[in-house]
């Protein structure tokens, strides 16, 4: 048995990082917005947003795939403006994975602000305070189990794709292999054994995750008297 | 001075109603808002409170709060609001519930030593009964010195002891603060205690405008006293009619003629009065 090698789950947890803190920017204000609106265009936006959970992996990843790409207008400016080429490399699988978690960011947001009583948010306005620091101070720290899911679900399914980040970034060592592709490789080359190291690893991690979410949720909501 | 005169179109269960209210209310003075449900009575005071919309005009102590132009925000407006469920922020201490809506922490301890729960300042809201996070919103509400204080039925939820005791905070609070206080609430012991005018609402329009007194004493002319409630039942035992009324939380029973009996329709609202003789009291 060859020397186990960490750089895929590096590169899948340095994705899922950057993608979580990413999507945590892009969708607290989508996510804030779609609670409070009564705007007729709710469920389009809505719809758009969660597109990605229903469109198989290869469908977004072609779409991507073909946007970025340098014959594309979008993949062509980046490359001749900034010189960045957005695809088989480690920026356009962020990109990629963002659009890809994005409902999984807004989702468990939305949620979590709709079930906080709206009252308690007319009282953040009257006295004094914006919709932002209602935002920051009176949301954000009465829906913590929300939060919490929606940057672990992020991250976790984030580390779990496969379908995008195979079509977008191809399998780079170090620069976009990360462990699903690595284990996929694995499988093809019919080595058992690192497969069945690297999948016992991703099993045991995404279970604590999880265990670890749960366990929090618990605890939060007994503490706050929800359950 | 407020000026008041508003229109706005409401969707209720009965279809659309137009709520039309037209009042001037004085510095100082404890206005009670009544009426059936559904008639207004809260939508009037958030449009007050800025947080719904309406058409017309809001002068309040001469500044401009709606008008055709503009309507400003509720965060401008400077007003204090309590709710009826509360409506604290449940990630915040009571002290930092205070702190929130104006960092002056003399003013806290003194309002929280007023409605004795300086014990509990650190205690987080879920951990308060009703009584206390009313005091506590009521306190909240009191943080920015405002001249104007709203509330949407802010006893109704509790116990009628615990209503006496925050009748009381209410009470002392609008005196010491100066507030003009407007206060939806349907319970007449509470209004007769707390308000020095009722204005009645019924399907978005006032339709009585007068002191405690004249708003709540429902005897006419010559009438000893006058109870309203809800015919239950009416029948006969021998030769006489027997009417069953419940009034409040009671039942009384009254006779009646025949006519009488004949006029009447079970589930009408009546009046039980007499002239004759005059009610007695005495302890129970």
């Amino acid at each position: 048995m060859s020397e186990l090698d960490f750089e895929p789950f590096l590169l899948s947890f340095k994705l899922a990082g950057v993608t979580t803190f990413i999507l945590f920017l892009i969708a607290l204000p989508v996510s804030w917005w779609l609670s409070q609106t009564k705007c007729r265009c709710k469920p389009f936006v809505e719809a758009v947003v969660s597109l990605p959970i229903v469109l198989p992996p290869s469908v977004l990843g072609f779409y991507i795939l073909y946007a970025l790409s340098y014959n594309s207008p979008i993949g062509a400016f980046f490359d001749e403006t900034f010189g960045i080429k957005l695809v088989f490399n480690f920026t356009g699988l962020v990109i990629a994975s963002c659009f890809y978690s994005f409902p999984f960011m807004v989702q468990p947001l939305q949620g979590g602000f709709e079930t906080l009583n709206k009252n308690m948010l007319e009282a953040s306005y009257i006295a004094g305070k914006s919709k932002f620091q209602t935002l920051v101070f009176v949301a954000l720290p009465n829906i913590k189990p929300a939060l919490l899911t929606a940057l672990i679900i992020t991250f976790a399914h984030t580390v779990g794709e496969f379908g995008v980040v195979l079509m977008v970034g191809g399998s780079i060592a170090g620069e976009t292999k990360v462990a699903s592709v690595a284990i996929y490789e694995f499988v093809e080359i019919m080595d058992y054994t690192q497969a069945h190291i690297y999948s016992g690893i991703m099993l045991a991690l995404s279970f604590s995750v999880l265990l670890g979410v749960y366990l929090f949720n618990l605890r939060h909501n007994k503490r706050i008297g929800v359950a | 001075m407020l000026d008041i005169n508003i229109t706005k179109t409401l969707q209720g269960s009965a279809g659309s109603m137009e709520l039309d209210v037209n009042c001037a209310i004085e510095e100082h003075d404890f206005v009670a808002v009544s009426g059936p449900s559904g008639s207004g009575k809260t939508t009037f005071l958030r449009i007050l409170a800025g947080l719904e919309e309406a058409s017309g005009n809001i002068e309040v102590f001469g500044k401009s709060w709606l008008n055709a132009k503009k309507s400003l925000p509720p965060q401008k407006r400077g007003l204090g609001f309590v709710f009826q469920d509360y409506a604290l922020f449940a990630n915040m201490s009571v002290e930092e519930n205070l702190l929130f809506a104006n960092k002056d922490k003399e003013l806290a301890k003194h309002l929280l030593a007023l409605t004795e729960l300086d014990e509990l300042k650190a205690q987080l809201p879920n951990r308060l009964s009703g009584g206390q996070k009313q005091r506590v919103s009521l306190c909240r509400a009191l943080m920015k010195r405002p001249q104007l204080l709203l509330m949407d039925e802010p006893l109704s939820a509790l116990d009628p002891f615990m209503r006496t005791k925050l009748q009381q905070d209410i009470l002392t609070l609008h005196k010491e603060f100066g507030t003009t206080t407007i206060m939806v609430s349907h319970d007449p012991s509470e209004i007769y205690r707390l308000a020095n005018r009722v204005i009645e609402l019924s399907h978005g329009k006032i339709i009585h405008d007068a002191s405690p007194k004249e708003a709540l004493l429902k005897t006419q002319g010559s009438q000893k006293f006058s109870l309203t409630g809800e015919l239950l039942d009416i029948f006969k035992t021998d030769v006489i009619y027997v009417a069953i009324v419940a009034i409040g939380q009671q039942i009384v029973e009254i006779v009646l003629d025949e006519n009488e009996a004949k006029s009447f329709q079970v589930g009408e609202r009546v009046q039980v009065s007499t002239k004759a003789f005059s009610p007695s009291l005495s302890k129970v």
